[in-house]
């Protein structure tokens, strides 16, 4: 599903350059759980932009379900986000001016679903996250935890691929933070294929796999005994 | 974008900065009823203009039978030229593209009317005269017609503002004046028009009367001018020469000498207007536009501080999957959609402004005209200057970033 050898990401600042891949091999299959964990500032996030095709690796080769990505524009790149990808953000990322079912809308509007369609299966995905009866609801008349299951059924409703979660639990109290993690759980159970950035090696234990980045460079992948 | 995120998302701009919004809004509205109401007033001027010259008629020529000025066939120079009614109906027939109206000028017989005594200018002509000239009888009246003529009947028609010395309000058509002690019978009355210069005074003062009769009274045989009318103004010039030519021939003088004939060309005095108002129009319409161009940069202003706080909402709709072009056209739609608020505004401005201008000033300035031609530039203007307005913000908001984006927490 995703196949990548020798990513390397160079952030050119004033005169200092940053390495924050240097070069990343990473192979993963349909229905992996793969939690990625290593310390601040090691790469984890530029990782999940790349493989999200949020951001383009300065060199390597990416392969997305069989496709090559690299030197796609940004056009493109915004049609394999829209398709392929589910992005759950730690700060959640609603538009806050927006209803829940608006914003689990937003990749079927832009996938050109019809009208009709985009609310009947933005709703659904909210009933399946738990979240049935605040649909109307604006991010701002939520709690943390409610506005993380709007996000991640804004991250499944176009049925991506892959899900990719950037430290979800991040800003949330223990309580909601559990529950989300069991959603991810869920998801997994039913066939979800999910990348998570954490740094809570609870939820880590969770995944199928763990790889550890360190130094922008994969340490460690292991796998768990299933 | 559906209704959902840009109408929605717009209201939010407004709502958040209602001050800033309403100031670009004004400023296109500014721009937009400056360059409409400048071009106008520019029209409804030169209109008016238009009119007062057609006072004396269009595309008209007045001659005036003069003397030589050059030798002709063993005849001295300064002989004298006088035109015949048989002279001006030989240039009838030789000239069938215009017409001609000989014309007898007198100013010495008093009109009299109960206590009135007045000695206005007469004029004798021929009822083909009205039409060149745009003497247009007021209902109830008529001008001088062919049957006068043939019987030389003693009529009279009345220039308006003599008619108003001799009869004050009362009806005037059917009443009777003396001419010069002759009895005459008042056919019509002049529409009061305006005319903005004159040979022999104003029509509105004068006595016309039909040439036959005229001739009859005063044993004239000879016309005091003749005035000749072209389709076109083009043809003016070459009518012009033949008159010359034909005359020349009868009357034995060089078709050359163009002082035997004084002319007075009144397409010249058009012909500059015409060049005059264009320029002066497309004055009015530059300086309306650069208001208009400030009014766009200001547009422009605010939609790159909208994109600059929408910053994130961008990275967000990035995120999912949207196109950059598609960032690219809501920022420009919306940039469209305030302008094209401004400008409605300010059509809406200009139609109240032409709706109430005093008819009074009408005869001074003509009144504004909303021409097709005033709202159809404007609005083109509006679109450009919205497109290229839209066009900055909308395209720095489609090249961010979107990982820098949503940094922006
Ligand atoms: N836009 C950028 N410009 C310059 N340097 C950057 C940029 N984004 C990230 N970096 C650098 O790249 C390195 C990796 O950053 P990244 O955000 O991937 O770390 P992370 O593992 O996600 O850390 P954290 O756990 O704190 O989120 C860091 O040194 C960071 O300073
Ligand atoms: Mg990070």
């Amino acid at each position: 599903m995703i196949r990548m050898t020798g990513i390397r990401k160079v952030y050119a600042t004033g005169r200092v350059e940053v390495e924050a891949l240097r070069g990343v091999d990473l192979h993963i299959g349909a229905n992996e759980y793969v939690a990625v964990v290593g310390p601040s500032g090691s790469g984890k996030s530029t990782l999940m932009n790349v493989i999200g095709c949020l951001d383009t690796p300065t060199s390597g080769e990416y392969v997305l379900s069989g496709d090559a990505v690299a030197g796609l524009d940004r056009n493109r790149l915004a049609e394999i986000r829209n398709r392929h990808i589910g992005f759950v953000f730690q700060n959640f990322n609603l538009l806050p001016y927006a209803t829940a079912l608006e914003n689990v809308e937003l990749p079927l509007l832009f996938g050109g679903v019809p009208t009709r369609e985009r609310s009947e299966r933005a709703a659904e995905m909210l009933a399946r996250v738990g979240l049935a009866d605040r649909i109307d609801h604006r991010p701002t008349e939520l709690s943390g935890g409610q506005m993380q299951r709007v996000a991640i059924a804004r991250a499944l409703v176009n049925r991506p691929a892959i899900v990719l979660a950037d430290e979800p639990t991040g800003n949330l109290d223990s309580g909601s933070g559990h529950a989300i993690v069991e959603l991810f759980a869920e998801l997994h159970a039913a066939g979800q294929t999910i990348v998570m950035i954490t740094h809570d090696a609870g939820i880590a234990k969770v995944a199928t796999r763990v790889v550890q980045i360190r130094d922008g460079q994969i340490v460690d992948d292991r796998r768990a005994a299933a | 974008m559906t209704s959902l995120s840009f109408f929605r998302q717009m209201l939010q701009d407004v709502r958040h900065q209602k001050l800033r919004t309403l100031l670009t809004v004004f400023g296109i509205t500014w721009g937009t009823v400056s360059v409409s109401l400048l071009v106008a007033f520019g029209e409804g001027l030169q209109k008016r203009i238009e009119k007062n010259q057609h006072g004396l008629g269009e595309n008209i020529v007045i001659a005036w039978p003069s003397r030589t000025s050059i030798p002709y066939q063993g005849l001295g120079k300064g002989r004298r030229i006088r035109v015949t009614e048989d002279d001006i109906a030989a240039l009838r027939r030789e000239i069938p593209e215009a017409t001609f109206s000989g014309e007898h000028g007198r100013d010495k017989s008093t009109f009299r009317r109960e206590r009135a005594r007045l000695t206005p200018e007469i004029s004798a002509t021929s009822p083909i005269f009205a039409a060149m000239r745009n003497v247009i009888p007021a209902s109830g009246g008529r001008y001088v017609d062919d049957l006068d003529l043939d019987r030389r009947r003693r009529v009279v028609f009345l220039g308006d503002k003599l008619k108003k010395d001799l009869f004050g309000d009362e009806e005037a058509v059917g009443k009777t004046v003396m001419l010069d002690n002759v009895p005459f019978l008042v056919i019509g009355v002049m529409e009061a028009k305006s005319q903005d210069s004159s040979y022999s005074g104003r029509d509105e003062g004068k006595a016309f009367l039909p040439d036959t009769t005229f001739r009859a009274l005063f044993g004239e045989r000879y016309v005091d001018n003749f005035i000749f009318q072209a389709e076109e103004a083009s043809q003016v010039p070459e009518a012009t020469r033949r008159v010359y030519e034909i005359l020349g021939r009868r009357l034995k003088f060089d078709a050359k000498d163009e002082e035997a004939i004084g002319m007075w060309d009144t397409t010249e005095a058009e012909k500059f207007f015409r060049v005059f108002f264009g320029t002066f129009r497309a004055f009015l319409g530059i300086i309306g536009s650069f208001t208009l161009i400030v009014g766009g940069i200001g547009v422009s202003n605010i939609m790159y501080v909208v994109v600059e706080e929408r910053t994130r909402e961008i990275g967000i709709k990035l995120a999912v999957g949207a196109k950059p072009r598609f960032i690219q056209a809501q920022f420009l739609l919306e940039t469209l959609t305030l302008t094209a608020a401004g400008g409605a505004l300010g059509f809406l401005v200009t139609l109240g402004v032409i709706a109430v201008f005093p008819s009074q000033l009408d005869e001074y300035v003509g009144t504004p005209q909303a021409s097709p031609l005033v709202i159809v530039t404007t609005a083109a203007l509006l679109g450009i200057i919205g497109l290229v307005a839209g066009y900055f913000p909308a395209r720095r908001a489609s090249l961010l970033d979107p990982v820098v984006a949503l940094k922006l927490a």
